[in-house]
């Protein structure tokens, strides 16, 4: 007769930290943990010594003093009597600046050869793959020192403009002419564009840092009452359309809406553009862009616009004919079948990676040294560690504001991503 | 009885008649025009905008590119040769600057005694690469890969033998624990071992022991300094050794982030999302100026060093990133038949769910890859010579030279063209090689 008897129970035995699945994670995890802490404290330890070695110390009061030197292209009020603080700010909002335009003209440019590249047309659809591949295939840096050598070189100089006696006696026109009805002037020395006046102005406000135009703010809170507006007559007629069946016409409402207050705005402020002129040597009045600027724009723009145009087309084609046969099968028409079917898919798609373009253009606009536009790599990573000495400090700051900027988009990225995911189980 | 039938003429055809040609506008090219460029109003106006934009820019370029001067010592010279031949204010190519100083794009300022260094890496770099690219091919060959990075490091910088013997050694060695340890440790000790050994041998017994190789049987060639590089042969050197080593790196930090292990996951974590949000200038600025300071006082290594370091880091965020992608694109199913089989984790990884994950993130691995590649550029930024600005401007900087802008940029960005344009097709060709699903 044998009698059963339950499995001897092992006690705790030190090898199980590695062979037993329960603890084996944890054992891993400290190890890791120390192995961490180690490698940052050796690197905290090699830091201080270097520094005191250096005689160099770990603050930030740098900031403050007085940073002597001139940016050429700034928004807000600076001086070279201001801190290396604000020129930081300079730097940060004129990186903004290149971004936020080169990550509009980007979508424009990228949808519209997306869209073409899908387009039936044999001619057009070749035209736009060369100029996907070309742009993708070479470095961006390429780009921004063409569009730099263009804007310096081939661009006409101010005098260019001018029709001098001679020439008028002759009937000669100037070598160059202003575009868009004599409103921009590109020459080698920026391009100038026309300046929004207010003959009314209210003023600015100082908000501590940097003044705001009142003029500004009005025309934008028109602008977004307006749209405010529309989505409520919007609202209304889905409502109305629910309840009776018929859905009101509200067009001319919607018009009416979105384009008088802005409108209103502006003629109650005086709204009138200053144009730029040819005075002696140079032009005066309107706005002056930098060729940098225009440069460095032109070629992170075009680089950027081909990934675009690739992810617009990937997502057009991820989106299956079913879809819209479908929503014709439901008796939809193409307009709402666009806006209620295709569109949310796709943008489904496409939004992600477009988020992720807008966010290597951003870094990419640190390519910026090449053409000496003074964004944030410039000021504060450029002259200002060099004649403060503060490389750590720089370094890291300038680091520590790229990164805010990224999480700042991915963070919004991702509740959008969470907004519109497909529900499933 | 009628027989009307009889009498009416019926007509039957005995004979098919011969097909009749298709009318001229459904036929040959008449009809591919109609279809594909004038099918509609639409149609019509895009193609003549096409045509009008094709003919501005070859309007612009070709007479250009047609009065091209090849033989010439300056820009000057090559000015007055195109205006005696072309007439006054004609404008024409350059291209005498690439003839002249194309060894300069290719090498930088490697000593020219020595081409035959890189020229040689660069062949067998191919010999080495094409057991990995193409499978067909006999899997012996492969040893020779895993030996290149030694022989090319010592082709490249030159030296003593024993650096790059020695460094080679640590990997056998860690081989050999690996081997000796498992049947007596077990696999977990095997593995330890086997990192831990030639970390060891690398920070501890390398530097005595090739200084005692170099002593007893000096064997070596002549040395070239880091600052002597310049051109492709430095883009080359940063952009391949930052794919090889990117690519292993990137999918330990994929896995990584996927992995239960809170604190593991955490350090990966931050460690992408800090390196995807900065960019890349500004790593290659903490290589340049921050390391000193996080570094043992008195230690100062080779620049070029230093950024194929923070090249591979920043290339391995982003391919962690797309690989983390193709783990999430597989089913579930997957994962769970690999438990049943009773795999553990790393088997599991290495049969079932990497092969999957790395084919799908395929397009997006070689396209980081032609990203790296297209970074190297920016490595002027900190002083080494790139061929786009670096070599340019030097170029540039001679008296010869001043004021050239177009045929540089062409040369430079036609050769980049190629390289990550045959990178892309190449992973066209992996894709529908490794498709399996039936359409």
């Amino acid at each position: 007769m044998t009698t059963m008897t339950d499995a001897p129970k092992p006690g705790f035995r030190l090898s199980m930290l590695i062979y037993d699945t329960r603890y084996r994670s944890m054992t891993i995890q400290i190890v890791v943990l120390f192995l961490f802490m180690a490698g940052a404290a050796w690197l905290v330890d090699n830091t201080i010594k270097n520094l005191a070695t250096l005689g160099k110390d770990f603050s930030f009061a740098f900031l403050w003093n007085r940073a002597g030197y001139d940016i050429n292209q700034v928004l807000v009020a600076y001086t070279n009597d201001s801190t290396h603080g604000r020129a930081l700010l300079i730097g940060l909002l004129n990186t903004l600046l290149v971004s936020a335009m080169g990550c509009v003209a980007a979508t424009v440019i990228g949808i519209f050869v997306g869209v073409l590249r899908l387009s039936k047309n044999w001619l057009v659809a070749r035209i736009m793959t060369v100029y996907v591949e070309v742009f993708r295939n070479v470095p961006v840096l390429l780009w921004i020192l063409i569009a730099l050598a263009i804007f310096t070189d081939v661009t006409p100089q101010p005098r260019d403009f001018r029709a001098t006696d001679e020439m008028i006696a002759a009937g000669e026109a100037p070598k160059a002419s202003m575009l868009l009805f004599d409103s921009v002037a590109i020459t080698n020395r920026g391009t100038y564009v026309p300046e929004p006046l207010f003959s009314r102005s209210l003023g600015n406000i100082d908000i501590g840092i940097f003044l705001i135009s009142i003029d500004l703010l009005a025309f934008l809170a028109a602008v977004i009452g307006g749209f405010l507006a529309y989505r409520a007559i919007g609202t209304h007629a889905t409502k109305v359309q629910e309840a009776t069946g018929v859905r009101p016409k509200t067009l001319w409402k919607s018009l009416l809406v979105t384009i008088v207050p802005p409108v209103a705005v502006l003629w109650a402020l005086g709204f009138h553009l200053g144009y730029p002129e040819l005075k002696g040597f140079n032009f005066t009045g309107g706005i002056n862009i930098s060729n940098a600027l225009m440069a460095l724009w032109l070629g992170l723009t075009l680089y950027t616009a081909a990934f675009i145009a690739e992810i617009v087309r990937a997502g057009i084609m991820a989106i299956s004919k079913g879809q819209t046969e479908a929503a014709y099968a439901l008796g939809l028409r193409p307009r709402r079948t666009m806006s209620l079917v295709i569109l949310p898919q796709a943008l489904r798609v496409i939004i992600p990676p477009l988020i992720s373009q807008f966010l290597n253009l951003t870094k990419n606009s640190s390519l910026a040294i090449a053409v000496s536009y003074m964004d944030l790599r410039g000021t504060l990573g450029g002259i200002t560690l060099n004649q403060t000495g503060k490389e750590l400090e720089c370094i890291l700051l300038m680091m520590l504001i790229y990164l805010a900027i990224s999480l700042m988009i991915s963070a919004g990225m991702n509740v959008y991503n969470n907004a519109v995911r497909l529900k499933e189980r | 009885m009628s027989n009307s039938q009889a009498n009416s003429a019926v007509y039957v055809r005995d004979a098919m008649l011969p097909a009749e040609h298709p009318p001229a506008m459904e036929t040959g090219i008449i009809k591919w025009l109609r279809e594909n460029l004038f099918s509609g109003p639409l149609n019509t106006i895009l193609t003549l905008v096409g045509l009008v934009a094709i003919y501005s820019v070859l309007s612009g370029i070709l007479p250009w590119l047609f009065r091209s001067v090849w033989v010439a010592n300056s820009l000057g010279e090559c000015r007055s040769i195109i205006t005696a031949t072309f007439g006054e204010g004609a404008t024409g190519a350059c291209w005498a600057v690439i003839r002249e100083r194309w060894t300069q794009f290719i090498f930088g300022f490697y000593p020219s005694h020595l081409y035959w260094r890189p020229v040689l890496a660069f062949l067998l770099l191919l010999a080495a690469l094409a057991p990995v690219l193409f499978t067909h091919l006999p899997r012996k060959s492969l040893w020779f890969s895993i030996l290149y990075p030694a022989l090319g490091f010592w082709l490249l910088w030159g030296g003593t033998i024993w650096i790059p013997v020695v460094a080679m050694a640590g990997f056998a060695l860690g081989w050999l624990a690996l081997r000796v340890l498992q049947p007596i440790g077990g696999t977990i000790l095997a593995t330890i071992a086997a990192v831990v050994v030639p970390i060891l041998w690398w920070l501890l017994l390398a530097g005595p022991v090739a200084q005692q190789l170099q002593a007893i049987l000096p064997i070596g060639i002549e040395a070239v300094r880091s600052d002597k590089f310049g051109g492709f042969v430095l883009a080359f050197t940063i952009g391949i050794t930052g794919i090889a080593f990117s690519l292993p790196m990137g999918i330990i930090l994929a896995l990584g982030r996927r992995s239960d292990m809170l604190l593991v996951k955490a350090l990966c974590v931050g460690f992408i999302e800090f390196i995807r949000g900065v960019p890349l200038i500004t790593l290659l600025f903490t290589a340049s100026l921050l390391l000193n300071y996080f570094l043992p006082p008195g230690t100062n290594f080779d620049i070029i060093l230093r950024v194929i370091i923070m090249v591979t880091l920043f290339s391995a965020a982003y391919i962690a990133e797309v690989i983390r992608g193709g783990l999430a694109a597989l089913p579930r199913g997957q994962y769970e038949a690999a438990d049943a089989l009773g795999l553990d984790y790393w088997k599991a990884q290495r049969l079932i769910i990497m092969p999957q994950a790395l084919k799908i993130s395929i397009p997006g691995i070689v396209s980081s890859f032609i990203g790296l590649f297209k970074d190297t550029t920016l490595v002027i930024f900190v002083g080494l010579l790139d061929p786009l600005k670096g070599i340019t401007d030097a170029v540039r900087a001679s008296i010869e030279w001043k004021g050239i802008y177009w045929e540089p940029y062409i040369f430079v960005g036609g050769i980049f063209f190629l390289i990550c344009f045959s990178m892309s097709r190449y992973s066209m060709y992996l894709e529908r090689k490794l498709q399996r699903e039936h359409r």
